[in-house]
């Protein structure tokens, strides 16, 4: 693969050129009911070629390997149609490097039965523990083998493992329908199925007990807000926005997103960090060959960093933070998150509950979406606070916000950081890319909560 | 392609009782702007064979990009059937023919880089005129698709694709209020893309949306704009027509066949053959002719759309919506949702208001209990009205309601309905009092 690299890039017009080559294994399981529904296996291989000329972009993605050199030239041709000034790419390393994955329980040696059996006995579990009307088991992991080259001279190859698991209960009175679900994912680490029992039962008694919930009177609330549901909202309401390929080009967006700027009390501190060992958004090198790091976005209340490719931090005269990332071979790397989170404060849970007269505890999320300014995400399950103690179930509970505000308006940080690794993060038509999220539980005055 | 997807059947036949080759190969051209200013053009190849047998009346699946092992792809699939679905699959056994859809154009064919260029370079011109604070991202896409479904009983299809969009997205920041307008467009045909439509959408909302001003929370009067609609409400529906969520008993529809659960003027369509939109084809992904299903017929649930096992599960007829990718099995999903135009017109729908909400777009509305009709979102982009008037966009303000439940008082229809990225045809919908929630 070196020399058809070495010779497909031989003597080519452009300022920079980078291919990827990717081969990948896939499973997928899926239970429906009590049925096993589907189990398949694919196999890709496919590879593109990124070239720069000028300030212009060209992209080629494949699948016959073979005809490198034809796809190098046509991206480099693509290139040459895309007139605009010069772009300069912030200087990297060159790296040679091979980086093999790994796991404690390894999907790879895990036969295709164990698995099948394993979820097969967790999806009975479901129906076991409450009466639901089906239940929905979705099961997948993947092993992808990468190359990376340009034209710099760096050569990496990489493997990289992946696993996500979501066990759905929905459970049915008369017309009402609800739903509850875990969700859990690994670096290709079969062991995060292990000793789920509790989990799966809490899981499935939700689902029954929503259906007695009552809905929640629509307005602004004080919200405390657990680790599940935190993460996604500082991967929504803040990471995006700290995506310098947001910003970059948008002069007015940069005024909003000056490094210095207060964004909430001294006690925040926000953190994306690709380093974290067996994290499932962590990576060795990222999709140009940069170096993962850990990399401070908001440090003690104050803007302090942004995640960047080559291109948006020499724009931007910033340092490199290793976050060009694709999903596979068909896309061009763009600026992704990794792993981000909230880091812990000192207040304990009881204490920041027994300091809510009138206010909404959220717990978990069925997913989040943001627009830069404003954010939503819905949480899966929530509870009236009164007088500082927790109180009657919600449901339908679904937040909206301004992040500028509400960043603000972060109370108090508990000292109880927890991680999500079920999240699969979607930019640009990328999705789902594997990320993860942390947080301790928050206490939030002043968010919008849509309701009857 | 072909006589690699033929050698796969081949193969596949002698260890299974019945086999299945999906086969796609796919050019897609995407040229972007971005910041107002054109960054890269791209060319996606893609090819795949994806393959479903029977072995023993269990189902396996199988697929793989590579075309030079035949035999792993095979082996692959026949592995997998061990622990497969019990097959209840009335297998198609005759080839469909290629209808005249109108879905390929060699005019799309033969469109360069180059004219994409310009016709990015137009949007974005046109638009930014409007202010030197406007930044535009635009893309131009072409997609050139051959597809082609074949079984061991004789059954299957085959036809060609071609696609061409535009989407434009205006971004405006003040202080720190940032606003986002974004329209696309797609056709199977060049000469009827029309991306004027776009750039006056776009540029029209941006007027619109000078001023920003309060609401309040209450229950109000609010109208969906088509895209609201399609963003907004009709996910639900996708999920509560789907014929294998009703088989498992989690739609609230099970049971409900034939019940007027919705105004009578409500009517809903899947509709897979319309000439000249992207979503149309002959055939579904099993190979199975496309049709149009009244899902929703005069305000009763009248029919679910199906795949061919999900059929064979509930004792019912594929509708011809095993839809596909290459990675896995097909499962039941709509070709282009259509709800039928009333007879108010929208100037007439503002005029009935004398204080509401007009909402164009959300975000996060289909984050909740779909399944149960929820909705609850960010309006994203929205109007408040004032004596039959917009008088300018709202922000830090949700809306909430249940679907099904507002679909059975609904207002008013549209009198005439609009094409949605090339997915959806709805007209505007007007609500007497849903939730509106605010800062406040």
């Amino acid at each position: 693969m070196r020399d058809l690299i070495a010779e497909a890039l031989r003597g080519q017009k452009a300022g920079y050129i980078e291919v990827h080559i990717e081969e990948a294994e896939a499973t997928h399981i899926r239970f429906r009911g009590h049925e096993l529904e589907e189990v398949g296996r694919s196999r890709v291989r496919g590879g593109n070629v990124r070239a720069l000329v000028g300030g212009g972009w060209g992209f080629v993605s494949f699948n016959d390997v073979e005809q490198l050199r034809r796809h190098v030239e046509q991206a480099v041709q693509q290139a040459a149609l895309v007139v605009r000034e010069p772009v300069t790419l912030a200087p990297a390393p060159v790296v040679q490097d091979v980086v093999g994955a790994q796991a404690p329980k390894d999907i790879r040696r895990e036969s295709l039965d164990h698995k099948v059996g394993l979820l097969q006995e967790y999806n009975e579990l479901l129906w076991a523990s409450a009466p639901l009307q089906t239940t929905t088991v979705r099961y997948g992991d993947s092993v992808r083998r990468t190359i990376f080259a340009d034209s710099e001279g760096s050569f990496v190859e990489q493997e990289h493992l992946d696993l996500s698991a979501v066990f759905v209960a929905v459970a049915r009175k008369n017309g009402d329908v609800e739903q509850a679900f875990l969700s859990v994912g690994s670096k290709g680490d079969l062991s995060v199925l292990d000793g789920r029992q509790a989990d799966i039962a809490a899981a499935a008694r939700r689902a029954v007990d929503l259906l007695s919930a009552q809905r929640i009177q629509g307005g602004t609330y004080t919200v405390l807000v657990d680790p599940r549901l935190a993460g996604v909202f500082v991967h929504e309401a803040f990471g995006h926005l700290s995506e310098a390929d947001h910003v970059y080009e948008n002069p007015r967006l940069r005024e909003i997103m000056v490094l210095g700027r207060r964004f909430g009390k001294p006690f925040l501190n926000i953190v994306d960090n690709a380093t974290l060992p067996g994290r499932r958004g962590s990576y060795a090198y990222d999709a140009e060959g940069v170096p993962a790091a850990k990399t401070f976005l908001i440090r003690e209340g104050e803007l302090v960093g942004r995640l960047h490719s080559r291109e948006t931090a020499a724009k931007m005269g910033e340092a490199l933070t290793g976050n060009a990332r694709a999903i596979n071979y068909r896309f061009p790397p763009i600026v992704r998150m990794s792993n981000t989170y909230i880091e812990p404060g000192e207040t304990t849970f009881d204490q920041m509950l027994s300091g809510i007269d009138q206010g909404i505890y959220v717990k978990d999320s069925f997913g989040g979406q943001t627009s830069m300014e404003m954010f939503t995400f819905s949480a899966t399950e929530a509870f009236v606070i009164r007088g500082g103690k927790l109180a009657e179930p919600l449901r339908g509970v679904n937040l909206s916000g301004n992040v500028f505000q509400t960043l603000a308006n972060i109370e108090a940080i508990g000292n109880d950081l927890e991680w999500s690794e079920g999240g699969g993060c979607g930019k640009g038509g990328q999705s789902p890319l594997p990320v993860s999220t942390g947080s301790p539980h928050l206490l939030i005055r002043d968010v919008v909560i849509g309701g009857k | 392609m072909q006589s690699f997807a033929e050698q796969v059947l081949e193969l596949a036949s002698r260890s299974a009782a019945w086999a299945e080759v999906y086969a796609v190969t796919e050019e897609q051209t995407p040229v972007s702007f971005e910041a107002n200013r054109l960054r890269t053009i791209e060319t996606k190849e893609v090819r795949g064979v994806a393959l479903r047998v029977v072995v023993d009346g269990q189902i396996g699946f199988a697929s793989s990009s590579r075309l030079d092992d035949p035999r792993t792809l095979v082996e692959d699939a026949v592995a997998t059937a061990r622990f497969g679905a019990r097959s209840l699959m009335d297998y198609p056994t005759e080839l469909v023919p290629e209808a005249p859809l109108e879905l390929y154009d060699d005019d799309v064919v033969a469109l360069s880089a180059d004219e994409m260029v310009q016709m990015g370079q137009k949007m974005v011109d046109r638009v930014r005129r409007r202010g030197q604070d406007i930044l535009c991202d635009a893309d131009v896409r072409k997609e050139v698709v051959s597809v082609s479904v074949m079984n061991s009983s004789g059954g299957g299809g085959s036809y060609r694709l071609t696609v061409v969009s535009a989407g434009l997205h205006a971004n405006r920041v003040r202080g720190t209020d940032i606003l986002d307008v974004y329209e696309s467009a797609s056709s199977c045909h060049l000469k009827t893309l029309n991306i004027n439509t776009v750039m006056g959408a776009v540029g029209g909302k941006l007027d619109l949306a000078e001023e920003v001003v309060p609401i309040r929370t209450a229950n109000l009067p609010v109208i969906f704009t088509p895209k609201g609609v399609a963003m907004t409400l009709l996910n639900p529906f996708q999920a509560a027509l789907n014929g294998k969520l009703v088989q498992q008993g989690a739609s609230p529809f099970a049971g409900h066949l034939g019940e007027a659960m919705f105004d009578p003027s409500f009517c809903l369509y899947d509709d897979g053959r319309v000439p000249n939109v992207p979503s149309s084809a002959p055939c579904d992904g099993e190979g199975v002719p496309t049709q149009r299903t009244a899902l929703i017929e005069d305000g009763r649930v009248n029919a679910f759309y199906y795949d061919l096992q999900t059929a064979g599960l509930a004792g019912t007829k594929s509708t011809g919506n095993g839809e596909r990718s290459l990675g896995s099995m097909p499962t039941a999903a709509i070709h282009a949702l259509r709800i039928k135009p009333g007879k108010v017109s929208y100037q007439d729908m503002l005029a009935d208001m004398e204080e509401g909400l007009v909402v164009d777009q959300t975000m996060g509305a289909d984050m909740g209990n779909i399944l149960a009709g929820e909705f609850s979102g960010n309006v994203h982009l929205g109007f408040r009205v004032e004596g039959g008037r917009l008088v300018g966009r709202v922000k830090d303000t949700m809306v909430s309601g249940n679907v099904f439940r507002a679909l059975g008082q609904i207002g008013a229809i549209g009198d005439r309905a609009y094409w949605v990225g090339g997915v959806f045809e709805v007209p505007y919908l007007y609500f007497p009092a849903l939730s509106v929630s605010t800062r406040g």
